[in-house]
């Protein structure tokens, strides 16, 4: 077995984004993210990399836009409002078939919020990440291990279906300590024919663009692009089941929250409570299948937030509304006791009498 | 003697190779129709053009080759 | 024997823009200076919003198309990720560049990113139909300057050469115009030193055309010509506004 070190989750994804071949960083200073930009502030210059402080949030999208353009694997970290200001640049770089890793390490909302953890963008990863038509693969890690895992998949996946996979994490995923390990096979970049590095005189020049006037043209990028979302929505969903065979009730939570909430399944579970939880590893493609399965059984769903309600309708619409799904959350900064989560299991194994 | 030859289907009749010229040799051709709707430059005397590509270097779509 | 004929960098496809524009003879500029330098399999454009939104239909070199006012930072991005090989140039006018953009432009010349940036000033947003550009000059009529650019309202025009002359970051920044034969030949010249300064890692160079707009300006593309001269230059003067290389061999 591979050493272990430990690590931050920040930490653990600036490493990972290293070995697997990123060595172009561009970001702009927000907490709780920041300790991504200051490692590889540190590390890029010694590996013949670019660490790049941008102007904005606008600034460092674009020039992960512009690596992308020439081929090489390039990131960019923020949190929510900084995420926000990128959504420009996450729709182009969709429109250009572009490929690129983000990171959201998520902070409390609306507006400037706060800096303490939150899932509340949920819907802006998996629905709304820019104007126009399009999808990010968005990847949800529950473990400092998952953070850089899930890193070296992200940039895999992004490259292999030339479109942006987006980590979405929370303040206490950066912020905590794990033993991980970095002991990965890393899949080598695919050939990018299409990328702008100039013509040498020996082809055609090549175009990296999301402009066409012509709707008839548009039209058929868009149903092109959704065919592949479509294979990604059929072979690329993850998730991770736990004590769901059996299960009267089931969890759905991802992140933080699904830590909690294994917590409160083994609570449960010991005062005889049938419950068992589905933990989101991949929210888009959301992994409707294990829902579909379990609501064959199961009297009721929980879906456990740092938000006022978002996954929820992924919940709602992959269970076919069979049973009934209720919310169990806090926001703003707030996390889930395990407590709250148990008194929420115990509410819905009473068929939900208050 | 130099030869001037235009793409004349690319011509948008701008005029400002017609002003362009020393010799005031040019002028868009007031009988004639290109592809794009517009009356194409063309040289009224051939022989009397020196070649100085005046004409070409204000054409903003290129469409004028300068042989000598 | 040819002495002028299109550029090889310039390819055969018809241009987009209005009778009588200057864009194009800017494109053939940008173009003769690729083919003269070598650097036309080198080099990788960058287009901006606006009417040259297309430009990168009509280069034969790598071209990417920017979101409004992104191309440095785009660019800062192409030429970091292969310094030594990646010939990169921005072509952008004056809404994308000195308003939308004007936070790129100001960090990509503080940073003195090695590009070279062709800024194209007509004084008014085009491809949208005319509107107030950054650079529409005081009193001018424009879509949403009906009775004149009016300062005490909406400011001033921001005159970007003197502006970034204030920093410590650029290379070479220089005002040309394009309205003669004469001003073309000095627009090439400083065009081609600004391609020249990024071969020899000299650093942000921007090469500021002013240029006409003879269909939202209102007028024939003759008149948009003699309108620079005496409307337009007397508010932007031509001239270098920084040439660090120079002042320093001026210094020895």
């Amino acid at each position: 077995m591979a050493d272990k070190v430990l690590m931050k989750g920040n930490e653990a994804i600036a490493e990972a984004a290293i070995l697997a071949g990123c060595r172009h960083y561009f970001g702009y200073p927000i907490t709780p993210q920041t300790e991504i930009a200051a490692y590889m502030a540190k590390k890029m210059p010694k590996i013949g990399g670019c660490f790049l402080q941008a102007e904005s949030e606008i600034a460092a999208i674009n020039m992960v836009y512009g690596v992308s353009s020439t081929g090489k694997r390039v990131m960019t970290s923020s949190s929510s409002p900084g995420i926000a200001l990128k959504s420009e640049g996450l729709s182009y770089l969709a429109g250009a078939d572009l490929p690129a890793f983000i990171v959201n390490v998520q902070r409390g909302g609306p507006g400037l919020g706060g800096i303490q953890p939150s899932q509340s963008d949920y819907f802006q990863a998996t629905r709304a990440g820019g104007h126009g038509d399009f999808r990010m693969i968005v990847l949800a890690p529950a473990s400092v291990q998952e953070m850089a895992d899930l890193t070296v998949k992200g940039f895999a996946l992004a490259d292999k279906y030339r479109m942006t996979a987006m980590v979405l994490a929370d303040g206490t995923m950066g912020q905590m300590m794990e033993p991980v390990s970095l002991d990965f096979d890393i899949e080598p970049a695919p050939e990018k024919p299409w990328a702008t590095t100039g013509t040498k005189l020996e082809r055609e020049h090549n175009i990296v663009n999301s402009l066409f006037l012509a709707p008839e043209e548009l039209e058929k990028f868009n149903f092109d692009r959704y065919e592949r979302y479509k294979y990604i929505e059929e072979n690329e969903a993850m998730y991770e089941e736990y004590l769901v065979d059996d299960a009267d009730i089931v969890i759905a939570a991802f992140g933080i929250a699904a830590r909690v909430s294994r917590s409160a399944v083994n609570e449960a579970r010991k005062q005889g409570i049938k419950v068992g939880m589905i933990r989101p590893i991949t929210l888009w493609p959301f992994p409707k299948a294990p829902f579909e399965k379990a609501a064959e059984h199961a009297k009721a769903f929980i879906s456990v937030e740092l938000s006022m309600g978002q996954m929820i309708e992924d919940v709602q619409l992959a269970t076919k509304c069979k049973a009934p799904v209720t919310l169990c959350n806090r926001a703003g900064g707030m996390i889930p006791s395990p407590e709250q989560v148990l008194e929420a299991i115990k509410n819905a194994a009473n068929g939900g009498a208050k | 003697m130099a030869k001037l030859t235009f793409k004349t289907d690319n011509c948008k009749g701008c005029g400002l190779c017609v002003d362009a010229c020393p010799k005031k040799l040019l002028q868009l051709a007031k009988d004639k129709i290109n592809k794009k709707g517009h009356h194409p430059a063309e040289i009224t005397d051939q022989a009397a053009c020196v070649g100085c590509a005046f004409c070409a270097m204000m054409c903003p779509d290129c469409i004028i080759k300068v042989e000598r | 024997m040819v002495v002028f004929d299109k550029p090889h960098a310039l390819n055969d496809m018809p241009m987009h823009y209005c009778p009588g524009c200057t864009h194009g003879i800017i494109h053939r500029l940008v173009a003769e200076v690729l083919d003269e330098l070598g650097i036309e399999g080198r080099a990788i454009g960058i287009a901006p919003v606006g009417c040259s939104v297309m430009a990168y239909n009509y280069f034969n070199c790598d071209m990417i198309e920017a979101a409004h006012g992104r191309a440095p930072a785009i660019a800062t991005g192409v030429k970091r990720s292969d310094p030594e090989n990646h010939v990169v140039f921005t072509y952008q006018g004056d809404g994308d560049l000195a308003s939308i953009g004007m936070a790129e432009t100001v960090h990509a010349a503080a940073r003195n990113e090695n590009i070279t940036v062709i800024f194209v000033n007509n004084a008014i947003y085009g491809m949208t139909g005319g509107q107030m550009a950054p650079t529409s000059l005081p009193g001018q009529v424009t879509q949403t300057s009906p009775y004149g650019r009016d300062v005490n309202h909406c400011g001033y025009p921001i005159r970007v050469c003197e502006m970034l002359s204030q920093l410590e970051g650029p290379e070479y920044l220089e005002r040309v115009t394009v309205n003669s034969v004469k001003n073309i030949r000095n627009a090439k010249k400083a065009i081609k030193k600004a391609f020249q300064n990024q071969l020899d890692g000299k650093g942000f160079s921007l090469v500021e055309v002013v240029s006409s707009c003879p269909t939202n300006w209102g007028m024939t593309p003759q008149a948009a010509l003699k309108w620079i001269d005496d409307n337009m230059l007397p508010y932007y003067p031509l001239g270098v506004y920084k040439d660090r290389s120079a002042a320093k061999e001026e210094a020895k």
